[in-house]
């Protein structure tokens, strides 16, 4: 089966390497949760993969499509939420989603069903023909989802997304991936509540210095660290302490 | 973008602790606020780039060169011996004192709503032990300062040059021009915050914005619309000088003309009209600093009120790039600020639009004034919308990584723009074909040149940031707020030429290209 995501030897540069030579393979209708210290370089490889910044050199493939050659065909079913929402003060959510449909081409029909499933889901409906301007960090990050959803991604690539939501807002957004997860679509999320990583992930990648350092599940993350009945927290401290040793 | 560029201007660093007077004294806070200002215009002038205050420094003495040499071009012929002044010369001094006094009010107007709205330092001043009427006095003395040192450093080329032609006695003008600056500063606050009293602090930003911009036109244009219609003239020096206004206003020995006696050394009018101004100022500070704070509360508590829109029954369908385009015309719509931007340029082609009516009787001859005027106003005005659609866009990865190609993206917006001026200048244009369709046509030319350069050049430099960057676009880079200014120019005078039948109108369309293309080569993007 074709990997949802497919990385060879990815490399960015800014000051220095951000990302070096990564090598990531995400399957398809895994939920895969990508950890590591800050400055590592999730974020510089997750923007690579959707279009966001120029990679130096290496090779993104979504569900078999080259996202360097052709990144339309790719962007058409990638979607992507960021840990800081971006989405316009002045437009209401309905607007936003509405927008969003333009943007992806979609039937309005089709695009207004989801726009309504997805509002519902997240709890926006009382809100939903109010402009954005007022709404919390959760309500944002809770609209910028939907916007990424609407078009029905068949890779859903997410950074950071529960920083900053209250636990009400971060249960309604893991039920909704979750969800997404068992239709079949992929989930590649980095996050540094480890709790989430550990209870929600088929498979964790841990990075630091821009190179994937281990992967697997937590009972194999666990085996490699050579530490059994311990916590993810634990597991991974242990990796990014043993890298940063080397 | 590297890391290195992304930082911002670094203060020196110092050893040792300095604080100016106790804390929590008035001194200390105004020490704290004058520290601030320093940096925020100093950020203002470099960028926000290190070691560019050797190219700023050199700037601003070229500048104040060049001032003082169109100064001089400009007021040297007006100056007068004569010890005693004449009716004519004072009526002219408080027309020129009025008409700078309406600017720095709404200047002013525009620093006090921005205080009220900026959420900045609020819940820190508020949450301290400190008395938040003195720092909120300092602030308002502040904002007077600010609005005192503009005025004095616009004035003090015109003021120099009149002090070296007409001797010392003009230095009173400097006194003036304080006593301006602190009197438009405590209407500025009045005015605001009787708006927040009368229509409460939702609508009062959009309200004061939209007063400010008024009030700075309202001057400006009424004398030209008083020029037009005793003089058939635009110059508002016409109608100052005219022996009709002579005549009709008070005579010499008038308390109306104080002002232009102090400003022409008079030291008792002086005396007077700097201790009105201060007892304003100071009782502006003692009435309104108790209540500012609740005010700044009130004012930073409305975002969270959400505005609601009109229910919608269903998505309309829309390519890609009509939606772009939708939305940039929604946002466009939807922006305060930019509506009062856009009145005040709207306001400003009032007095064009009044010698156009008088102009149907009249032949072709107002064209040479009106074609640039509009061209010159289209390309202002495509330059603000251009950034506020290629720069100021706020889901900037949404857009990114939308499946369309980024070309199409830029043209989506540029569309929108270029719309937004058509749909702004069409009736202007139609207007004019009554008058002369050749000039119609050259308007229509003008206004796309202009537009489409205009948008060009913040193509060209464009730099990622949300909308409410808007008011310091210009600082993202002089050289694109330099060349959008001079381009307007040169295609404003290429229409005023084209319009007059010229072929000499070449010249500065060449010149407008010439600028498009040097900003092509300088720009970051170019590679």
């Amino acid at each position: 089966m074709t990997p949802a995501l497919s990385i060879r030897g990815l490399c960015k540069s800014f000051d220095r390497p951000a990302v070096n030579n990564l090598d990531l393979t995400v399957r398809s209708g895994e939920f895969y949760s990508l950890l590591g210290p800050n400055g590592a370089g999730k974020t510089t490889t997750l923007r690579m993969v959707v279009g966001l910044l120029p990679p130096d050199d290496g090779e993104i493939l979504i569900c078999g499509i080259d996202a360097r050659r052709d990144p339309v065909a790719a962007k058409r079913i990638v979607a992507w939420v960021s840990d800081e929402p971006m989405i316009y003060d002045k437009l209401t959510p309905y607007e936003y989603l509405e927008f969003v449909a333009g943007l992806w081409s979609l039937e309005s029909s089709v695009a207004e069903r989801q726009a309504r499933e997805l509002i519902d889901w997240l709890g926006l409906g009382p809100h939903a023909h109010e402009r954005c301007e007022g709404f919390s960090k959760g309500m944002r990050q809770k609209v910028a989802l939907a916007g990424a959803l609407v078009h029905s991604p068949r890779v859903i690539i997410l950074d950071e997304p529960l920083t900053g939501l209250d636990a009400g807002s971060a249960r309604q957004v893991k039920r909704v991936l979750r969800e997404r997860v068992a239709n079949g679509d992929t989930v590649i999320m980095t996050t540094h509540i480890l709790e989430v990583a550990e209870r929600m992930a088929d498979r964790i990648g841990v990075i630091a210095g821009g190179r994937l350092i281990a992967e697997g599940t937590l009972d194999e993350l666990r085996v490699q660290t050579g530490r059994n009945h311990t916590s993810l927290e634990d597991t991974f401290l242990a990796l990014v302490a043993e890298q940063q040793a080397a | 973008m590297s890391a290195v560029s992304s930082v911002a201007h670094i203060p020196a660093r110092r050893t040792g602790l300095h604080f100016a007077g106790t804390c929590g004294t008035l001194t200390w806070f105004a020490a704290h606020e004058l520290r601030l200002a320093w940096r925020d215009w100093l950020s203002m002038m470099t960028a926000g780039r290190r070691g560019r205050e050797k190219i700023v420094a050199i700037a601003l003495v070229i500048f104040v060169v060049f001032a003082h040499v169109l100064a001089w071009y400009f007021v040297a012929r007006y100056v007068e011996d004569s010890a005693e002044p004449t009716k004519p010369a004072l009526v002219v001094i408080t027309g020129s004192v009025l008409l700078a006094w309406s600017l720095l009010i709404s200047q002013a107007m525009e620093s006090v709503t921005r205080a009220f709205y900026a959420r900045s330092d609020l819940d820190l001043i508020l949450s301290s032990p400190a008395a938040a009427r003195k720092i909120f006095a300092v602030r308002i003395a502040a904002m007077a300062l600010s609005v005192i040192l503009m005025a004095a450093l616009l004035a003090a080329p015109l003021i120099n040059v009149l002090v070296a032609r007409g001797g010392v006695r003009w230095l009173g003008s400097y006194g003036v021009v304080v006593a301006m600056g602190a009197t438009a500063a405590a209407l500025a606050v009045a005015m605001t915050v009787a708006l927040f009293r009368l229509i409460g602090p939702k609508r009062t930003r959009l309200a004061a914005q939209i007063v400010a911009a008024v009030i700075a036109a309202v001057f400006i244009i009424g004398l030209q619309v008083a020029a037009i219609l005793s003089h058939g003239t635009l110059s508002r020096m016409v109608f100052l000088e005219s022996a009709t206004l002579v005549a009709l206003v008070p005579e010499i020995d008038s308390l109306l003309w104080w002002p232009a006696r102090a400003a022409l050394g008079d030291l008792t009018a002086l005396g007077v009209v700097l201790g009105i101004s201060v007892l304003m100022l100071g009782a502006a500070i003692v009435v309104f600093s108790a209540r500012f704070g609740d005010h700044a509360i009130a004012a930073s508590s409305v975002s969270a009120v959400g505005v609601r829109q009109a229910r919608r029954s269903g998505f309309r369908r829309a390519a890609p790039m009509r939606a772009l385009r939708q939305k940039e015309w929604t946002l466009l719509k939807r922006d305060p600020w930019l509506v009062s931007q856009t009145l005040m340029q709207l306001l400003y082609l009032l007095p064009p639009a009044l010698l156009l009516w008088r102009g149907y009787g009249e032949g072709t001859g107002a064209l040479v004034v009106l074609v640039p005027v509009l061209v010159m106003a289209a390309g202002q005005l495509a330059g603000g919308l251009a950034w506020l659609a290629i720069s100021g866009e706020d889901a900037p990865d949404l857009v990114a990584t939308a499946p369309i190609l980024p070309r199409h993206i830029v043209r989506a917006k540029v569309e929108a723009v270029l719309g937004g001026i058509a749909i702004a200048f069409a009736p202007f244009i139609a207007a004019l074909a009554f008058l002369s369709v050749h000039g119609a046509i050259v308007s229509a030319l003008g206004i796309l040149a202009a537009a489409a350069a205009a948008t060009g050049i913040q193509f060209f430099f464009r730099k990622q940031a949300t909308r409410r960057y808007f008011r310091h676009r210009q600082t993202a880079s002089r050289f694109a707020t330099f060349a959008e200014a001079f381009s307007s120019i040169s295609w404003a005078a290429t229409a005023a030429l084209a319009a007059g039948g010229t072929w000499f109108a070449l010249f500065p369309a060449a010149i407008g290209l010439g600028i498009l293309l040097a900003a092509r080569w300088m720009s970051p993007h170019r590679h």
